[in-house]
């Protein structure tokens, strides 16, 4: 089983966002780019499906700052190939990434492509389903577990309520990953260090990134936060003074 | 070429999905600005009761054996026959596990662009979607000629796309449904849990922030001084640190307790979409600029293990006292 994992990077959420000066654009100066935590659920359920079965496991990133660490760290938890895909992506849309990922991807001839379900800077469509209109293969999203077996595959796919619906997919395939079957291994940073001395990013390059199909942003802003809320400050003494309150005043005490 | 404005209704076991809804209320603002029609796309087989409450002009039907569940390919069939055929200015589908699996690969299949996340329209076709987890908006004019549009919940009330009159309905030739790629084996009911927090009325929910499992008995001793249950966003069900039968949001329940408590939540959309419903929501969260804040009751930026055992206790005291 050839199995190619298609990773993005992303703002990391955790740092303050600012807009930059054009007003249609994150500030990239303060940027910190992250593995898509979905892409890192597609990594993990990769490499169990390579434990259970056998098979090759390929990781493909886009050359953004970071991506040498994201590469090496799915070496470590047991990625056989990384691909780097050369280009300029900065503020490059899903649809060109998805073109991009496709020139690498039909040369790999996978059995079954996954990718994070979503992410959180997707504008125009997410990578998963992009990607499988490009190559013209079946995909479905939202899957959080999934059994190969002779060309097919069977996989759960999630809805709201915790319904689970389980869908036959023939095989070649790319499916959108919601949750890992069990959450996304820790590697030690060590064995990370010791794939970057001992594993080979290879790299390809695509030319011409072509965004046609994403919508052009007239406008970017944030959204205010605490807007609605009142906010209760001081001591933790305090606080929860505070809040012992308002739980009277709701009758839940 | 036509200036209507298309809803691909989603429904799942013999229901209407709320979403359906909230994109009619969506695309009836739309025509204001634009002109044309709401057009509601109904794709399933002996469904046309579905159709009875949708606040739309007029209703599209495909009725086939293969499309009374949804699956991918087969709708994707007659989506690409339809789209092509009437090219309608905008055709919206919920931003779902149903609507997320066919409006990007039909992007790419009809050379037609897209926007995805769209929480409401303004004046004159702009979109306007949220992303980065609800922290950044982005508003555009809708692309033409044709606009593929992924939508989110929050702007619209799903009351504002229904209709006491049932719409005339038009039922459409369906194209061969032959070797589908994409195929309903079963469904698989949900885990019954130990509770239904549906059903709580006080919920300690912990988010990211918790950081690791061994904190979640600090949420567990709270909720139990409050009489209610822990509950998580999706990291912390993930991470194995909560049963799935606790998960809130959008793949998880919809709650509506008295009061939520969210400790280290950040507020993402697919979280905030299932605790719309509750009474009183309270926050807290050390980042300011968090999401959460924009629809909780009360909020505080302390940090969660300063407070927590201090909150456990004092409610303790005042139940004593």
């Amino acid at each position: 089983m050839n199995i190619v994992i298609l990773v993005k990077l992303v703002p990391d959420l955790v740092e303050e966002l600012t807009i930059d000066s054009s007003g249609v654009a994150l500030d990239t100066a303060w940027l910190r780019l992250i593995i898509n935590e979905f892409d890192d659920h597609a990594i993990e359920q990769g490499i169990l499906l390579k434990e259970r079965g056998g098979g090759q496991v390929t990781v493909v990133a886009p050359d953004i700052e970071g991506v040498d660490d994201v590469l090496f760290t799915a070496a470590a938890k047991g990625a056989d190939r990384l691909i780097k895909v050369k280009g300029d992506f900065t503020g490059v849309n899903n649809h060109a990434l998805a073109r991009a990922f496709t020139a690498v991807v039909k040369e790999l001839q996978p059995d079954l492509m996954l990718t994070g379900v979503q992410a959180n800077n997707d504008l125009d469509g997410s990578v998963g389903p992009l990607l499988a209109g490009c190559l013209e293969m079946p995909y479905v999203g939202y899957i959080s577990g999934v059994s190969l077996n002779e060309g097919k595959s069977k996989v759960r796919k999630e809805y709201p309520g915790g319904l689970i619906a389980e869908m036959d997919v023939t095989l070649p395939a790319v499916l959108g990953i919601q949750a890992a079957e069990q959450p996304p291994r820790y590697v030690a940073v060590s064995k990370v260090r010791q794939m970057m001395k001992t594993s080979t990013i290879e790299e390809r390059t695509v030319s011409g990134l072509d965004m046609v199909g994403g919508p052009t942003i007239g406008r970017m802003f944030k959204t205010e936060a605490g807007q609605h809320a009142t906010m209760l400050t001081g001591s933790p003494d305090e606080v929860a003074a505070k809040l012992v309150g308002i739980f009277k005043e709701l009758g839940v005490l | 070429m036509s200036q209507d404005i298309y809803v691909v209704i989603e429904h799942l076991r013999g229901q209407v999905s709320e979403i359906s809804f909230v994109m009619l209320a969506g695309a009836r603002d739309l025509v204001k600005g634009l002109g044309g029609n709401v057009v509601a796309v109904l794709l399933g087989h002996d469904a046309q009761g579905l159709a009875g409450n949708l606040a739309a002009d007029k209703v599209l039907y495909f009725d086939h054996p293969a499309l009374a569940e949804f699956t991918s390919d087969a709708y994707q069939k007659v989506l690409i026959g339809l789209i092509s055929k009437d090219q309608p200015r905008v055709i919206l589908f919920g931003s779902t596990s149903i609507g997320t699996d066919m409006a990007s690969t039909l992007s790419i299949k009809l050379g037609l662009p897209m926007v995805s996340s769209c929480r409401s329209f303004s004046a004159g076709g702009k979109f306007v979607s949220q992303i980065c987890g609800g922290k950044i908006m982005v508003e555009g004019d809708l692309p033409g000629p044709t606009a593929l549009v992924t939508m989110v919940p929050g702007g619209y009330k799903a009351e504002q796309g229904q209709s006491a009159q049932s719409p005339a309905i038009t039922l459409v030739d369906v194209p061969a449904l032959e070797s589908l790629r994409v195929t309903l084996a079963n469904y698989i009911e949900p885990e019954a849990g130990d509770v239904d927090i549906a059903k709580e009325p006080v919920l300690v929910s912990v988010g990211r922030g918790i950081q690791n499992q061994d904190n979640i008995v600090l949420a567990e001793e709270l909720a139990k001084a409050l009489g209610g249950v822990v509950s998580g966003s999706r990291p912390v069900i993930d991470q194995g640190w909560l049963a799935t039968s606790r998960l809130v949001g959008k793949s998880g329940k919809s709650v509506k307790p008295k009061v939520y408590l969210a400790f280290g939540i950040s507020g993402a959309p697919e979280h905030v979409e299932g605790i719309t419903n509750s009474d009183t929501i309270i926050a807290i969260n050390t980042d300011p600029a968090a999401p959460i804040f924009g629809v909780a009751k009360y909020g505080s930026e302390i940090d969660l293990f300063d407070l927590i055992e201090v909150l456990t206790e004092k409610v303790k005291q005042s139940k004593g006292g």
